[in-house]
């Protein structure tokens, strides 16, 4: 009976995985199924985010035109607001539009920044900890390195704010929130998780294999290039793969610093938007489509890291290969 | 030439490994100046609408303890069923699937349960955030339990099933036992992380300047706060973030030096 | 004349309480096979990972005596411990050669395994690379088997192959000793056959030192043989002297599987 209960305990345990996971797909996909019927696939090149243009089939002409003939005369402060939020007038009917297009560049291009500052840095590091450094010296950085990985994400964003972003602007110029600050603060917080997962990896090269190197006369660095390397090909390209996944999903390390506007970066240094920070900012107060296409975007972004991820677990990281 | 290569790529790596640590050495440096600047015993004692830090820290350890009753049984369970009992494709699968759930972005899973319980509930809660944390737990716990339970020689899963014991009785009082460093590790360090999370709790629990006890309610969260302070402008709600950063920080690390301390100490 | 003379070498791992060899003496002869045998623990693979400084690879391990390595242009004998520079730790493991217990190709196909110690040497013609490389081959009597797959990954060679396939990487380089760390232990007996077969041939060109557990081996293919016993040298002669009449009751003990 203990027995039974036990046995079946576990299982639906571990059911709950893939219920919880089968879940979070449909209700993202349910709560952005308003926003994806009225924008289609066209919404993750849609540059324009909240922006009211008039509904292009009006459903009755009559109401059209007696509304249009009041408002003829309404004041000229008004008509220039209503340009400025971007034409049409009030009883014109509007319908607002979002898409995908800024948010969505805006993660791709601070994960591209973090993976271009953190890549090489990371695999030094490892290096460093698997190869180079005495064992004293390479647990101690170990854990170093392990512990600011463990550092929650939002003191990398607080600390970038107000510390880090200050410094890159000094060098670079620009905005302090901006594209590249962000992305830069997100691969110093990724930097520690790549670096550990990765030496992990190289540390998986049996030590006699690079002896053998070493006993044909190779130094150090022929053996973690020729050796090393390609031994542990697979689970560096995997380590490297995850520590992406996380950087596009990363919110609070890019929240303070991304700038938060939907605008194209006109350049590295200009401030834009990603979609967790999208989220972050904009759920709270959001109501009717733009909640809708919020879960769009959830829903865009789980897909991508669902598949960043499954490749790199599927494809790199096969545990009983 | 390659003596010169050598080390030339030895020098670079040995410098990324300073950068590294120049890094942490800069946050912790921000961090304890900033942080014990503004900290102050009253901060303890006081709840945030009076200036204070009390309920925010209370809540998030309210929040994640609860996470903790959900997520550290269910992913002890589904870790003992992937290492003892299941078999074959479907054990590989829900690994599989419990591995992607652990990268999952979390601002995802507060969307989720936002939809799945806010918007019944209608309003943030200590429930819901609660819940969201769990979420972030699970897979955490079933991947710690799942490779220390893999550790466990055959031998004594044999010994024990030799002895007359059923399954059940093995798994609890020899396996889970012999696995017991590593696990109470893993569980710490999962309490580690998910007590830092500020993403999955935005739009599910909020913050409250209130000390609460009512779960059904918007909840003071440590971290939520910490980023609805840190981007106000006035310079006693920042010094207040770098205070509750510091603590949330040192709480964090001393989880987790308490799990490593517990591994070396006794694995 | 010996190619090495190990002279009062003492040897500790790093942080170790005790000595692992202590103040050993003894000969590795030219152009012959010297074997070294003795139960587990007795420090047999330490004293051979001694003579290419394999144990520097790991830092604070401690030497003391000398280990003289003979210098065939000047045939004078250099002591290989005074080796600071890393040049010269490459030079050396490039005229001491190490074959290990397990086989171990690298990551990469048949040929680049072999031209691997070539090219790191310096051998970029690629004609002459060719022809190092098939003569190792040749050489470790492997060229037949796998000429027509020079290019496959050396990974899917089976384990008697791979083993060979280490001493042509070894071989390649034309070095002056080649030292062995159990090659044959991880093989099945016919592989086994072929290795001892290829080392004999060997040491026509090579002074061959080679660490074995099974005392057979070590009568069939060796010249010499030094026994040792927790970390000393017991016995050291021809290997027809120390197996059919040896002098301590130790070795007699060991050879007669009394202990072991």
């Amino acid at each position: 009976m203990m027995e039974k209960l036990f046995k079946t305990l576990s299982f639906m345990s571990a059911t709950l995985v893939m219920v919880l996971l089968a879940s979070i797909f449909i209700s993202l996909f349910n709560s952005a199924k308003p926003a994806i019927d009225e924008f289609g696939i066209g919404f993750i090149k849609e540059k324009e985010w909240g922006k009211e243009v008039p509904i292009d089939n009006p459903v009755s002409t009559v109401v059209d035109t007696t509304e249009q003939k009041k408002v003829e005369p309404a004041p000229a402060s008004d008509d220039s607001l209503e340009a400025l939020l971007g034409g049409g007038n009030d009883d014109t009917p509007m319908k607002t539009i979002y898409g995908g297009f800024i948010p969505i560049v805006g993660t791709l291009l601070s994960t591209l920044i973090a993976m271009a500052f953190a890549l090489p840095i990371a695999m030094g590091i490892a290096v460093f900890l698997a190869e180079i450094a005495p064992k004293k010296i390479s647990n101690v950085v170990g854990i170093a390195i392990e512990l600011l990985a463990a550092i929650p994400s939002i003191i990398f964003g607080m600390w970038g704010l107000f510390y880090f972003a200050p410094l890159v602007q000094e060098l670079v110029g620009g905005y302090q929130v901006s594209l590249l600050t962000a992305g830069l603060v997100l691969g110093v917080m990724i930097l520690p998780f790549m670096a550990a997962i990765t030496r992990d990896s190289m540390k998986t090269t049996p030590d006699v294999l690079k002896e053998s190197a070493y006993a044909l006369g190779a130094t150090k660095f022929e053996v973690i290039r020729d050796i090393i390397f390609p031994y542990s090909k697979a689970g560096i390209i995997g380590s490297i793969i995850l520590a992406l996944g996380r950087a596009l999903g990363e919110t609070m390390a890019v929240a303070f610093l991304i700038g938060s506007v939907f605008s194209l970066p006109s350049a590295l240094n200009s401030p834009t938007v990603s979609i967790p920070v999208a989220m972050a900012n904009s759920f709270g107060e959001a109501t009717g489509m733009k909640t809708s296409a919020l879960f769009y975007l959830a829903f865009l972004l789980f897909i991508i890291s669902f598949s960043v991820i499954s490749v790199a677990k599927f494809y790199f990281l096969r545990k009983d290969k | 030439m390659r003596l010169l290569l050598n080390k030339i790529v030895l020098l670079l790596s040995t410098l990324s490994a300073l950068i590294g640590l120049a890094f942490l050495a800069w946050i912790l440096f921000t961090l304890i100046g900033k942080g014990l600047s503004s900290l102050h015993f009253s901060l303890f004692l006081n709840d945030l609408i009076d200036g204070g830090l009390r309920n925010l820290i209370v809540g998030q350890f309210i929040m994640a303890g609860i996470a903790s009753l959900i997520g550290i049984p269910v992913g002890m369970m589904a870790g003992i069923y992937l290492q003892e009992y299941g078999r074959g494709r479907y054990v590989r699968f829900i690994r599989d699937l419990s591995d992607i759930m652990m990268s999952a972005p979390s601002i995802v899973i507060g969307a989720f349960v936002y939809a799945i319980v806010v918007v019944p509930m209608h309003g943030t809660s200590g429930i819901a955030g609660s819940i969201a944390l769990s979420i972030m737990m699970i897979p955490i716990v079933i991947n710690t339990t799942d490779n220390m339970l893999s550790l466990v020689p055959r031998e004594l899963r044999e010994a024990g099933i030799a002895l007359g014991a059923s399954k059940s009785r093995v798994i609890v009082d020899i396996i889970i036992k012999a696995a017991k460093v590593g696990i109470m590790t893993g569980l710490l360090l999962s309490f580690a992380r998910i007590i830092g999370e500020t993403a999955p709790l935005l739009f599910t629990s909020e913050t409250s300047n209130y000390f609460s006890v009512n779960l059904t309610e918007a909840y003071p969260s440590l971290t939520v706060s910490i980023y609805a302070l840190a981007n106000d402008p006035t310079s006693s709600s920042r010094d207040l973030a770098w205070a509750a950063s510091f603590i949330l920080t040192m709480m964090v690390l001393m989880i987790n030096l308490l799990g490593r301390y517990i591994t070396r100490k006794k694995g | 004349m010996p190619i090495m003379s190990v002279e009062d070498f003492s040897f500790t791992y790093a942080a170790a309480p005790a000595r692992s060899l202590n103040s050993i003496n003894l000969p590795i002869k030219k152009n012959s096979i010297t074997s070294l045998i003795g139960p587990s623990g007795c420090g047999k693979s330490t004293l051979l990972r001694s003579l290419n400084r394999m144990h520097d690879l790991y830092t604070n391990n401690e030497y003391e005596g000398r280990l003289m390595l003979l210098n065939e242009t000047t045939l004078e004998m250099e002591n290989i411990l005074d080796i600071k520079k890393e040049n010269e730790f490459i030079q050396l493991r490039q005229r001491v050669g190490m074959i290990f217990q397990k086989p171990t190709p690298f990551p990469m196909s048949i040929f680049d395994n072999v031209a691997y110690g070539l090219r790191l040497s310096g051998i970029k013609n690629k004609t002459e690379l060719k022809d190092r490389v098939e003569d190792a081959l040749k050489g470790s009597a492997l060229f037949g088997e796998v000429s027509d797959r020079l290019n496959k990954s050396a990974m899917g060679l089976s384990g008697g192959q791979q083993q060979r396939l280490c001493i042509a990487r070894a071989v390649a380089l034309k070095p002056e000793l080649l030292l062995f760390d159990e090659p044959t232990s991880a093989l099945d007996p016919i592989s086994t056959a072929a290795i001892e077969e290829l080392i004999v041939e060997l040491k026509k060109d090579v002074s061959v030192a080679i660490v074995t557990h099974n005392m057979q081996q070590a009568s069939r293919i060796s010249d010499y043989t030094a026994f040792m016993y927790l970390g000393d040298l017991i016995e050291y002669g021809e290997t027809e002297q120390i197996f059919l009449n040896p002098r301590e009751k130790k070795t007699e003990d060991y050879i007669t599987g009394r202990f072991g």
